[in-house]
């Protein structure tokens, strides 16, 4: 493996080049959605010239080709995460699609009395599904709180986690706090009482090296947008012989085995989930983002984060102000980093800063909750991946002056 | 180019606003949210509009928004407020192609540059809607 390069890496990426308002692009919001490679452009353009066809069910040349295409996606991303089978990897729309998989799927067999168990930490995604589950089935929500440090607060887990638990879903890093939460003391209680697990991994898996079966989860949910893949593709993992009990989500073509009119049998998984024609372009797209991943290298990426991790924290720390959400140090965190100008609305320091080219997010991030824990009504964020560098930073931080200046 | 956007008279509403705070008596009140930043403002209004009050929390565009409400609207007869809840309203919508006449709309012209950044037009007209619901619960009509 060639040392980390990021000038090489940003050349890759057509849209870097672009000016926004007179400025360098500065795009520091790829927690909310990524760039993509050309690699990955030019393998989805080849399939819808060279190969389109639906998937499996076409005996003719191009019909194979694409359902090669599709299968071959899904066994890189089961490489990529470990899984110990291709046949692990359910496609799905995006991690919010398969949460809900999982919540009427696995939540069917849910009912009063049972609990299901979330964290104060969780994207919206992660919360309104168990909300619904709950009310659909007469079943109990509970939660991890968050601690003023940013992270899960364990103290209370030998009570929240107990017999009647059936469910414990939690976000494995923050998408607000960057937060990489330490899963395992929770993974073990919940088996101890026979609960399974789900983590929404739609912000570790693009930036961490992730194996499943080291993690010890039953399902994880990640999306392809964020993993330099396009939007449409999402992926569900979970154990096969718990994927084999899960009765099907969406009934449809693809997901049978045999249909009469007055009952159906169900094809096993993956394809009992994904019912109807799958985004196929999509898959092989996340297949040659994941591929592309690899060839770099995802602990050469996750150490780059680390170091632009630490300089923006450095650099948000010395600016008057401003003060960072989450965990202070790059140590169990992640690039996303939220913060607070004193004074000033999120919403402005965001416009500002598109004027001189930095795009950060701004707003609740889809997780109000956590906006709500540290008393605010939204954040400022930025979010880096392998193409940001310190120089973009320090854009930042020259906005982040100039914000000050506007509002002074 | 956001100087277009952060108009003096904006940022001057924004540090100090007109009539804030919520009181009574009042005839009709609403709150909005805006979803997609967690932006709130709960108006009241006394069904003659001798006074509307405020208060929220959320951008410069939005609570300067406010206080020129209050300023534009406080005390005007009704058919003259919904004249200019209407003139308003127009101006945001017009993608920057609308000339605002200050006749009406006195500050309230600043927000001429707001109707050039789509995702902002929400933050200026979140006080104008809770506004006009407000009216509606206290039986005033403020559409023309």
């Amino acid at each position: 493996m060639t040392a980390f390069d990021v000038a090489r890496v940003r050349e890759d990426f057509p849209i870097l080049s672009r000016e926004i308002n007179g400025h360098p692009l500065v795009y520091l919001d790829s927690a909310n959605t990524s760039h993509k490679p050309v690699q990955v452009l030019d393998v989805m353009r080849t399939y819808w010239e060279r190969h389109n066809a639906n998937v499996s069910r076409s005996v003719h040349t191009l019909g194979t080709e694409s359902t090669t295409a599709y299968e071959d996606a899904r066994a890189k991303v089961a490489t990529f995460i470990g899984a110990r089978s291709p046949d692990e990897v359910v496609f799905t729309k995006n991690s919010t699609e398969a949460i809900n998989l999982v919540a009427h799927s696995l939540g069917a067999s849910v009912g009063p009395g049972d609990e299901v168990v979330i964290s104060e930490m969780e994207h919206h995604s992660n919360i309104v599904p168990w909300q619904l589950l709950c009310e659909r089935t007469g079943a109990t929500l509970r939660w991890f709180g968050i601690t003023d440090d940013g992270l899960l607060d364990e103290s209370g887990l030998a009570e929240l986690i107990n017999e009647r638990t059936r469910i414990v879903s939690l976000v494995h890093m923050s998408n607000i706090l960057g937060t990489i939460n330490d899963v395992s003391r929770i993974i073990a209680r919940a088996h101890e009482v026979g609960a399974q697990v789900l983590l929404d991994c739609s912000q570790s898996v693009p930036h961490l090296p992730l194996d499943v079966v080291e993690l010890g989860a039953d399902l994880i949910a990640f999306t392809g947008h964020k993993m330099l893949g396009p939007t449409g593709i999402g992926v569900l993992w979970a154990r096969a012989d718990l994927l084999r009990e899960m009765p099907p989500f969406l009934g449809g073509g693809s997901m049978i085995e045999t249909v009469t009119m007055e009952r159906t049998t169900y094809a096993a998984p993956p394809a009992r989930f994904e019912a109807g024609t799958p985004p196929i372009a999509e898959a092989v797209g996340l297949g040659a983002a994941v591929d592309y991943l690899s060839a770099i290298g995802m602990r050469e990426i996750h150490e780059h984060e680390i170091e632009l991790t630490g300089y923006a924290l450095k650099t948000l720390a010395g600016i008057d102000g401003v003060r960072v959400y989450g965990p202070g140090t790059p140590d169990g965190r992640g690039g996303t980093v939220s913060f607070d100008v004193a004074g000033v609305h999120p919403h402005d320091v965001g416009q500002i800063l598109d004027d001189l080219g930095v795009e950060v997010r701004v707003g609740h991030h889809c997780a109000r909750p956590v906006c709500a824990r540290f008393g605010v009504s939204s954040m400022t964020r930025a979010s880096f991946y392998l193409y940001n560098t310190t120089a973009e930073i320090d854009a930042l931080a020259a906005g982040v002056e100039q914000v000050k200046k506007v509002f002074s | 180019m956001t100087d277009q956007l952060y108009q003096e008279i904006i940022l001057d509403h924004y540090k100090h606003p007109h009539g804030r705070g919520l009181r009574d008596p009042y005839s009709g009140e609403a709150h909005h949210v805006n979803p997609t930043c967690g932006d709130e403002i709960t108006v009241r209004v006394t069904d003659d509009l001798s006074d509307i009050s405020y208060d929220g929390m959320g951008c410069s565009i939005s609570q300067a928004s406010a206080s020129v409400l209050h300023e534009l609207l406080k005390g005007k007869p009704i058919g003259e407020a919904a004249k200019i809840h209407e003139a308003f309203v127009e101006l945001m919508q017009g993608r920057g192609q609308v000339e605002p006449d200050e006749e009406v709309l006195g500050d309230g012209i600043a927000f001429a540059g707001v109707a050039r950044y789509p995702a902002r037009v929400k933050c200026a007209l979140l006080p104008w809607m809770a506004f006009k619901d407000a009216a509606a619960r206290a039986g005033v009509e403020v559409t023309v």
